[in-house]
């Protein structure tokens, strides 16, 4: 390293010498962050998302690397949020990465005290015989009077305020099917 | 909203800086608080109270917008003589019927028009009626006699300024514990700040929505708002703050028993027998207003819905349909559970355990099912009752003896799947996905339609006539990746609509026919998929576009960003004042135009006026703003829709430590209640024993938390932002209980006991109300037994009674005692709920008295 190089690579000089008379920008940048780049721009991807938590809709970028969700940042670009996030949204990152979050199908038997784990296409197997079976057990045709029913009101749900349209689009027009009309969500509390 | 909408209240703050003056009224001091202009403590249960005081203020001094007041509203329309308001019947309306604590609509109707009341609604109660009308207001026959002077004393107007005579400064002080002072400032500021060149804005949140007269609340709020003509304008508006990311979107196309998409009603056995008895009960034939196009909205259902077996010869399947009865909502459900009547029970996303009212019956029914569904992203508390459950440790839920058997399914999170969210103001926005969920981690989308894909396996060639809805459904999605997800924009497409022989999408829902040629899953959201693009997709950046941002996302109806906007132009036509342009008529173009999606006929001129005998959209004159109304008003005065009054009146809470100082009717007398042993209901004057709860207490959110906590307790620096539960209690009540900051402190109501370390701040401030000092408490409603920071749950704390309307709970305020220390364990804690039961006459026999007042008849005191 010659002395020009040296002096030139001392922030006093540089703060004295360039664009940034404060010292609150370039002049203080050490080489070490100079050569740091932000895991958004290395990310493999990024998809423009929706907070999940209230109604008022902060425009999110969730980026991606090696299979996992490295940044959730706000979206500048968003006429709601402006690139602004709270405390809960700024969290979510911690959300969806969470160590606690369960990725496994637990089950609970009848009069049990723990836990044991279930393969997924047994558990949506037995859950649809329990359907079945609960529709069958409690079916209505009709009233006294005669009038149709076709209902069962041995089925309950609650949930969707969390979920998408698409995914209540479906519930509603599965339980519908079913004659299951019991089904609530959040929207009701 | 600074605490629980953070990134919403910066607009709070733009408008600040402006020049906008902001009031906050909550029963705590809060963030919002400390960034408004002027904060007003209120007595949780009365904001009737303080807005009537403002409607007051308006037509006392002959405050209101005139000109937009009698060209938009039903100012002038007259009333029935057989009429007679709550300041004759001490609190109660003409029609009231003590034997099903409900009313006959008939009197309350205009002039002329009596027989378009409701006789029994009961019924309508039971259904939830009133949420149809998140889209389009009641019908009502012809037009009723007018007095455009607003002299005749059976005028609307005259009925409203009688109505809120009684609210005066004194009263609103006497009621609600606001200061004159700081009511009369808020209502000059309210007044000043409306007119032709300025507009005021209403924002309110699940603090007025679950009380026993909730729907009232918000009446309250819209009559001042349309009296001041704020209604369809810029910076005006009436903004319900929800607190979930589409909870909007749950209502519009709802996970709700009564209504289906786009706010249909879901068939009742007795009025909907036929396909014409459902569609003829919507539309109205012969009624005026855009509703009268339901029955191709309700056709292209369930063309969407049955696809090709759905023809207009077998009525579309209409038979297919189930059939309410009555009541089925949550809480009826609960209680079914706890009897025994419910086998099976999915949560999607939802922790009622924590999150819903009464937490004891919650977990109560939970035990008592055959089997249950918990869809999740973490072990929640509704997954764990029958182990880690309060009742375990006092011994009423023993895990041997549960005999619910409980599958988890963890869920994906919101970037491991692709779909739209309905923010709170209509907005859908898109979300692309960012990755795959975790090992069995999956979407709701892909889990129903799996499921019903298997249950169809399962009963093909079945010959059973019930099966035949299953197996004619059209359920026939496309499929990608190695997870075999549905497309979700598959579904957003049918949600929109498309022509059943080209196959093409509907740009909106005006192209809806009642022959069979068009399927929509939900009319109002027609147009999200116009020219087969995902318009909720749309990202342009705000930098690219001005301020009404309309190619941001997409929305309903037909992308309009503002409803009802045709009212922010005069009735000519041309804006009010240059300053609040926002859509106005085109002479020259001869159509309507703006900086917003024109909602109205956009070459209607102003001018024009319906033929004689016209029905349907064609009989809205060209200057009648409010297009979903029947008659294009907006309604000051509500002659049928709503089941508790034409006109809001201030109640007490089903439970208060006071008598209501307005009249002898205590509470809302129409309010939905649930007898039954689990549910206790504390006394209230005139009820002995009041005094055995002596507190009011309240509960909301803190910022670093979500509802029942499941994304957020389990959240690393969320959790460790709040790591606790807590009560919020005044320098004062701390003195006279006993509390000490940091100490502990338990309540106590007829239901439940639970502990919380004491916050003591001048957050809270005791109220004068009626001589006496009020004392409230608040707490945060977010903890549970699961997840990285536990508590107990302030829900447990409520017991269980609804509005009439929406049957929503009366869950923002209650009564209960407070004490110091810890509270009891095992069954310690169930002997002194008994106790308190037993001083306070709650036995199983105890019923709350509903109508309170002579005036309801010899009957009314027992019903």
């Amino acid at each position: 390293m010659g002395l020009r190089t040296f002096i030139q690579g001392w922030p006093v000089y540089r703060q004295l010498t360039g664009t940034d008379p404060l010292g609150r920008g370039a002049a203080a940048q050490s080489a070490r962050s100079a050569e740091l780049t932000a895991r958004t721009e290395t990310a493999d991807s990024m998809a423009r998302s929706v907070c999940p938590y209230c109604a008022v809709g902060c425009g999110q970028k969730v980026y991606v690397s090696d299979g996992r969700v490295t940044q959730i940042e706000g979206d500048p670009d968003s006429p709601i949020s402006r690139g602004r996030l709270c405390p809960k949204g700024s969290a979510s990152k911690s959300l969806v990465t969470s160590p606690l979050r369960q990725t496994t199908v637990r089950y609970r038997r009848p009069y049990a005290t723990e836990w044991e784990d279930l393969d997924l296409d047994t558990a949506l197997d037995m859950i649809a015989d329990r359907v079945l079976a609960a529709r069958e057990e409690t079916w209505e045709d009709v009233d006294d009077e005669g009038r149709p029913l076709n209902r069962t009101l041995g089925i309950s749900s609650l949930g969707g305020a969390t979920l998408d349209n698409e995914e209540n689009y479906l519930i509603k027009k599965l339980f519908t099917a079913m004659g299951a009309l019991q089904i609530e969500n959040q929207a009701r509390i | 909203m600074a605490e629980a909408h953070p990134v919403g209240f910066q607009w709070v703050m733009e408008a600040k800086k402006r020049g906008a003056k902001v009031f906050h009224v909550d029963p705590r001091f809060t963030r919002t608080s400390a960034l408004a202009d002027t904060y007003l403590p209120i007595r949780a249960g009365t904001d009737i109270a303080l807005l009537g005081g403002v409607v007051r203020y308006i037509l006392e001094n002959e405050l209101d917008f005139r000109e937009y007041v009698l060209a938009y509203t039903n100012a002038a329309s007259i009333v029935s003589e057989r009429f007679v308001d709550t300041e004759d019947l001490d609190g109660l309306f003409s029609g009231y019927q003590p034997e099903t604590a409900s009313y006959d609509q008939t009197s309350w109707q205009y002039e002329g028009q009596e027989r378009n009341g409701g006789e029994d609604t009961a019924k309508e109660r039971d259904s939830a009626a009133g949420l149809r009308h998140e889209s389009h207001g009641m019908p009502v026959p012809g037009q009723p006699p007018q007095d455009e002077t607003l002299q005749h004393p059976r005028c609307v107007y005259q009925i409203l300024k009688r109505h809120f005579s009684r609210y005066t400064p004194e009263m609103v002080e006497r009621v609600c514990g606001v200061p004159k002072e700081k009511f009369l400032e808020l209502a000059r500021a309210w007044t000043e700040n409306s007119g032709r060149e300025r507009t005021g804005a209403l924002v309110y949140s699940v603090g007025w929505t679950q009380h026993s007269v909730g729907v009232q609340y918000i009446r309250t709020g819209a009559i001042i708002q349309t009296l001041l003509g704020n209604i369809g304008r810029p910076g005006g508006g009436i903004l319900a703050l929800r607190g979930h990311a589409s909870i909007q979107g749950s209502t519009d196309i709802p996970t709700l028993f009564n209504l289906l998409p786009g706010y249909l009603p879901m068939p009742h056995h007795a009025d909907h027998v036929t396909f014409d008895d459902w569609v003829d009960s919507i539309s109205q034939p012969g009624k005026k207003g855009f509703w009268g196009n339901s029955r191709a909205f309700a056709a292209s259902l369930l063309k969407a819905y049955w696809g090709d077996a759905a023809t207009p010869e077998n009525d579309f399947c209409y038979g297919y349909m189930p059939r309410m009865t009555g009541d089925h909502g949550t809480y009826q459900q609960v209680l079914n559970m706890i009897d025994g009547k419910i086998k099976g029970y999915f949560l999607l996303g939802q922790n009622p355990a924590v999150g819903s009212a009464h937490g004891r019956a919650q977990r109560l029914g939970m035990a008592n099912l055959d089997w249950l569904v918990v869809r999740d992203l973490f072990m929640i508390e509704s997954a764990t009752f029958w182990k880690n459950g309060p009742e375990v440790e006092t011994g009423e839920i023993v895990p041997q003896e549960c005999r619910t058997e409980v599958f988890f399914l963890p869920a994906a999170s919101h970037v491991e799947k692709e779909g739209t969210f309905t923010q709170t103001q209509r907005l859908l926005q898109w979300r692309e996905k960012a990755l795959d969920p975790p090992g069995d981690a999956r979407s709701e989308l892909w889990f129903f339609y799996h499921l019903g894909r298997r249950l169809r396996e399962k009963l093909a060639g079945s010959t059973h006539p019930r099966d035949r809805a299953l197996l004619d459904l059209a359920w026939d999605y496309p499929t990608h990746g190695p997870l075999v997800e549905p497309s979700a924009e598959a579904v957003l497409r049918e949600i929109n609509g498309y022509d059943t022989v080209t196959n093409r999408p509907l740009a909106g829902f005006t192209e809806a026919r009642d022959d069979g040629s068009t399927a929509i899953g939900c009319w109002i959201y027609s147009g999200v998929y116009a020219d087969d693009v995902n318009q909720a997709a749309r990202r342009r950046s705000r930098h690219e576009q001005d301020w009404v941002a309309a190619e941001w996302g997409w929305a309903w109806p037909a992308n309009r960003r503002t409803l009802y906007n045709r009212a922010s132009a005069d009735p000519q036509g041309r804006p009010w004042s240059e300053r609040k342009k926002y859509v106005w008529w085109d002479p020259e173009a001869g159509e309507w135009t703006g900086y917003d999606v024109p909602d109205f006929e956009k070459t209607k001129p102003p001018t024009y006026r319906p033929p004689d005998g016209a029905s349907g959209p064609e009989a809205i004159a060209g200057d009648d703003p409010f297009i979903m109304q029947s008659d294009g008003k907006a309604w000051l005065y509500v002659p049928s829709g709503v089941l508790d009054g034409p006109m809001p009146t201030h109640y007490e809470p089903a439970e208060s430590p006071l008598r209501n100082p307005m009249y002898g009717q205590q509470a809302n007398p129409t309010r939905k209640v649930y007898p039954h042993p689990v549910n206790r209901i504390n006394p209230s004057p005139p009820e002995a024993h009041s005094g055995v709860f002596p507190y009011v207490f309240t509960v909301s959110r803190l910022t670093e938390h979500h509802t029942a906590g499941g994304m957020s307790r389990n959240v690393r620096p969320l959790a460790e932002l709040q790591p606790e539960m807590f009560v919020e209690v005044s320098p004062e009540l701390a003195a006279e209980v006993g509390l000490s900051h940091l100490g502990w402190a338990h309540m106590v109501s007829g239901r439940a006991v639970i502990e919380a370390k004491v916050l003591v701040t001048d957050r809270l401030t005791p109220l004068r109300v009626d001589g006496r000092i009020i004392h409230q408490l608040w707490l945060p409603y977010h903890f549970g037994s699961e997840g990285l920071v536990t508590g107990d749950s302030a829900n447990d704390l409520f017991g269980i009674t609804l509005d009439p309307n929406v049957l929503i709970q009366e869950s923002k305020v209650g009564t209960c005692d407070v004490r110091p220390g810890r509270r009891p364990t095992g069954p310690a804690l169930l002997d002194m709920v008994a106790d308190y039961q037993r001083r306070a006459g709650l036995t199983v026999e105890h019923r709350t008295p509903l109508a309170t007042t002579d005036a309801a008849g010899e009957r009314g005191e027992d019903a």
